[in-house]
């Protein structure tokens, strides 16, 4: 077997794996354009930082935190980042319900969880209870810069004479 | 533009991560206040697992905090849900395997999810995962026959009591001892089921609230139906 | 030894997490998300922090999933085959979103 020992240790794996995921969860979150799968990029992220937090707490040669896990005498791991990861884990699927709980009733409201779709229905909606009228596509192009305006149609010629023969 | 401007956000926070780990003395921590809770969280409290001796113990108020939030997110996501009409529709029951493997599981989990609960203070374990053990294992029973809901009065009734009997626990406490959440009850042998002071009876009430507001939560989100009509 | 067992979960663990964000089928990305709290789980119990690891295994590869998995069928969005969901890939802010990423259907 090839010594992997020699190349890199657990710590430096683990600190990869843990900035690897809350770099996917955060790329998750700003790039989708889906409710849903920015909820799933969010929990990805909150895992990685569980893990960096425990991370923070090892030590190579200690044992869990327990009375009786490892032989008498042995040292430790640090106890404090496991109890607050604790906390940290069950606040997460809280956190999860609740935001589960929003976007079901947005998608009861609004009938769609794509983003672009969502904006424009909301426009709408805003718009008519405002009682403003819904920019078409001449006068406000979506997202974009205003086209500039329209000149009245102008014909290079008079109105037609009348023939004089 | 935004996938340009999200990847250049997402590589600034590996890279500020990066550099700020560069600083972390990883392998060998500087456990200021941990190394004081090894040394002193066995003798003082008579707990085996320093773990939950921590989270009932020393940082109780930590926990009540994490009761208060969950609380606070089952009654939003419930509140937010709003009711069910009597006459809607539900799920169609699960298949034959969900249904033989719910008859199956459903007392192995309650088991476990108690013995969990109760054996917190000795091995790996405590309130938190008993209690969503516990939840699991009524709501698979949900999940495999939906026409049989949960009691939603009695797990008000249950988790009211729960969080009510931690409060009580440690205003008790207050009264005894001078501060909020003291451990009482001695120490008792280490290693026994009834060791460790109060941090039993607070396993079990963070379990039994833990449990049925995570119970109430997916019942919450499972009745309600698929669109308005 | 050890380490390469860790070289293994972690690596699964980012497969998965970047599977979440790529998949099409939502069905499938719930699975990959429990998948990337089991491989959490396994590296946990390798830190030394089984409370933790017992915790992570049964939040995150399980009630976690369950409440996904419930949410998708209130969202409408449980479909195992491609069927009728032409849904635009993900990641990719495409630039035809005629209607086709609205998610509702009879």
């Amino acid at each position: 077997m090839i010594e992997l020992d020699a190349v890199i240790n657990l710590e430096t794996l683990v600190y990869v794996g843990a900035i690897g995921l809350v770099a996917i969860g955060a790329l998750g979150l700003a790039l989708s354009n889906h409710l849903f799968r920015m909820l799933l990029a969010l929990g990805i992220a909150e895992s990685g930082a569980n893990l960096l937090l425990i991370l923070s707490g090892y030590r190579p040669d200690a044992t869990a935190p327990i009375i009786g896990y490892g032989p008498v005498g042995a040292s430790m791991v640090d106890p404090l980042p496991q109890v607050l990861v604790l906390t940290a884990i069950v606040i997460g699927v809280g956190v999860q319900a609740m935001a589960v709980a929003m976007l079901v009733r947005v998608f009861r409201v609004y009938g769609t969880l794509d983003v672009r779709e969502l904006r424009k229905r909301m426009e709408l909606e805003v718009s008519t209870a405002a009682g403003m009228p819904v920019p078409t596509s001449e006068q406000a192009p979506a997202g974009e810069r205003p086209l500039p305006p329209v000149p009245a149609y102008r014909p290079s010629y008079g109105p037609i004479q009348p023939r004089e023969s | 533009m935004r996938s340009i401007a999200s990847l250049l956000f997402a590589g600034g926070l590996a890279f500020l991560l990066l550099a700020l780990g560069a600083q972390l003395a990883l392998g060998d921590p500087a456990m200021r206040v941990g190394a004081e809770y090894l040394r002193i969280a066995g003798p003082e409290l008579g707990a085996a697992n320093i773990v939950t001796a921590i989270l009932a113990g020393y940082r109780g108020l930590d926990t009540l905090g994490e009761l208060s939030i969950l609380f606070a997110a089952a009654t939003a996501a419930g509140l937010v849900l709003g009711r069910r009409r009597a006459d809607a529709p539900r799920d169609p029951p699960g298949g034959l395997i969900l249904r033989a493997g719910a008859d199956l599981l459903f007392p192995l989990l309650v088991v476990v999810g108690i013995y969990i609960v109760a054996h917190g203070h000795l091995t790996p374990g405590g309130g938190f995962q008993g209690g969503v053990i516990l939840a699991a294992a009524f709501f698979v029973a949900v999940l495999a026959d939906p026409s049989r809901t949960l009691n939603h009065a009695a797990i008000s009734w249950i988790e009211g009591l729960a969080g009510a009997s931690f409060i009580l626990i440690g205003i008790w406490a207050l009264v005894e001892d001078g501060h909020f959440l003291a451990p009482l009850l001695g120490t008792g042998t280490m290693g026994q089921l009834l060791s460790a002071g109060t941090l039993p009876l607070l396993s079990v009430a963070i379990g039994l609230k833990v449990g049925s507001e995570l119970a109430g939560l997916m019942a919450d989100i499972s009745d309600t139906e698929a669109r308005d009509q | 030894m050890l380490t390469w067992v860790a070289l293994v979960v972690v690596v699964l663990m980012l497969v998965s997490a970047v599977a979440v964000l790529v998949l099409d089928n939502f069905v499938a990305a719930v699975a990959a998300t429990s998948v990337v709290g089991l491989g959490l789980a396994v590296l946990y119990v390798m830190l030394q922090a089984p409370d933790v690891a017992l915790t992570e295994a049964a939040v995150g590869a399980g009630l976690s999933g369950v409440i996904l998995a419930l949410a998708l069928r209130r969202l409408g969005l449980w479909y195992l085959e491609e069927g009728d969901r032409g849904a635009a890939h993900p990641l990719v802010p495409s630039s035809h979103s005629d209607g086709r990423g609205g998610d509702h259907h009879a």
